[in-house]
């Protein structure tokens, strides 16, 4: 496998071999037990737009594992400020490391970083494009809350039409047969080249404004920041955002195992109320992102996880 | 009528190029793909929806004094893939061409979404856009993977 642009690059049946090793790495990822698996390896962050989650997940992903991490550091101090072309900061990073996870504000840049690469190029988020690496952090959230992903109801809620991650996501659950229902205001909807596809894939897809009335029979709710920004005016704003705000008060009618999800940060959009819920997953989703990724470097990598994992003790 | 009619409805050309099995309404595109417009200096006759026994309706161009290029038959590959491209010298057909649409066409036009790694031009790796299907045509961006707004296409010709 060359590198991870879109889950397109993966199987299912790879995506459920790299979970199951997640699972297995948990005790590592929690920092309880010592596995240099990746000890001599250095991993390039290449972050052109701000990150924190990804970013911090990676560097603890790979120095959990033994490995040492570069970073580009801050873009307005290095040489892309110079007018450096991508093809040419990436034939430099090559160089210099073993793999490399990149987030970039053009869509596409991964690809094409990986077609000037000779090392894997892990997506960390291109544009409005692919998030695979979240997917698979999102995946591993459900399948250990619900102990598999084929034909679950999923509702993915809020900007659908900016948040890249609900698209990769999107996909990866179809290709899982899941049902899907996308919440979302009218000017936020799923581009209709993405919902066209996944009908071509056989999705069985259902779109709504109605967020509350949708959560009922669910067993993950999906949620994502409205930003403000994308609004010409303040008033509809406020209209849309009110409708997409999730309080204790609307879990009563829920699936007792129905787990909330959020790629954080989270604005107004989950309130405080909800974090001491049994339905409440986003922080563990977060931590999710160490151990995913983990598997996800080891997997690149072409280091096998060990089928016990066994290590030093700190 | 026959095709033969269909042709003579513009004069024969002594030398240049003669577009023929056009799809109809498509002749306007096909110039601009060619980068043929108002200030172009050669001779040029169009006929728009002319019958066509194999099309039903078709249209012709012929560009007088022009004959056409590798790299102007591959732009022509987008908007007119089964068009026939026939080279007159001294009014006689010197040369048929062949346009081959491929799986990926390299380095003939840019993606048309704005936010594409390759709108920046100063990256230096190919333009390549994928074929999807064939009729009606599709295509994606090798990077970005949008879809291809076609009528865009002839503005963002390399």
């Amino acid at each position: 496998m060359a590198g991870l642009i879109t889950m397109d690059d993966l199987t299912n049946e790879q995506i459920l071999e790299i979970l199951a090793d997640a699972e297995r790495l948990l005790p590592v990822a929690r920092g309880e037990i010592y596995l240099p698996l990746l000890q001599g390896r250095i991993l390039g962050n290449l972050f052109f737009e701000p990150s924190t989650r990804t970013r911090m997940s990676f560097e603890t992903a790979m120095k959990r594992l033994g490995g040492d991490v570069v970073n580009l550091g801050d873009v307005k101090t290095s040489s892309v400020v110079k007018g450096e072309t991508l093809f040419d900061t990436i034939q430099m990073v090559d160089g210099y490391t073993d793999i490399i996870a990149m987030r970039h504000p053009r869509q596409g840049a991964a690809q094409y970083a990986q077609d000037a690469a000779s090392v894997p190029i892990l997506n960390g988020g291109d544009g409005a494009g692919h998030h695979p690496t979240q997917t698979m952090l999102d995946l591993f959230t459900i399948k250990q809350a619900h102990g598999r992903l084929e034909g679950l109801k999923v509702v993915l809620a809020g900007d659908l039409r900016y948040g890249r991650t609900v698209h990769s996501l999107s996909h990866a659950l179809t290709r899982f047969g899941c049902e899907l229902i996308f919440a979302s205001p009218d000017l936020l909807k799923m581009p209709e080249e993405i919902v066209s596809d996944l009908r071509a894939q056989g999705a069985d897809v259902v779109e709504t404004e109605d967020l509350y009335d949708s959560m009922n029979d669910a067993d993950v709710v999906y949620m994502t920041r409205i930003q403000k920004e994308r609004f010409a005016d303040e008033d509809e704003y406020a209209r849309c955002a009110g409708a997409y705000k999730l309080h204790a008060r609307h879990l009563n009618e829920v699936k007792t195992d129905m787990i909330i999800m959020h790629p954080l940060p989270r604005v107004d959009e989950i309130d405080p109320s909800v974090d001491a819920t049994r339905h409440a997953r986003y922080f563990e989703q977060a931590f999710n992102g160490v151990v995913a990724r983990m598997a996800l470097l080891c997997r690149l990598l072409g280091v096998p996880v060990p089928e016990v994992v066994q290590g030093g003790a700190l | 009528m026959s095709n033969e009619h269909s042709m003579r409805r513009v004069t024969a050309i002594r030398n240049g190029t003669v577009i023929d099995h056009i799809p109809s309404g498509q002749a306007m595109r096909v110039l601009e793909m060619l980068g043929i417009g108002g200030a172009t200096a050669v001779p040029v006759s169009l006929v728009m929806n002319v019958p066509s026994k194999k099309m039903g309706s078709k249209d012709i161009i012929k560009v007088e004094d022009r004959e056409v290029t590798q790299p102007e038959l591959d732009r022509l590959a987008l908007v007119a893939p089964d068009a026939h491209v026939s080279i007159i010298r001294a009014y006689s057909v010197a040369e048929k061409l062949t346009i081959n649409l491929g799986e990926e066409v390299v380095n003939v036009v840019r993606c048309t979404f704005s936010n594409c790694i390759t709108t920046n031009l100063r990256e230096p790796q190919d333009h390549r856009l994928k074929v999807v299907k064939r009729d009606p045509l599709q295509l994606r961006c090798h990077y970005c993977g949008r879809p291809q707004d076609l009528a865009e296409l002839a503005n963002n010709v390399l």
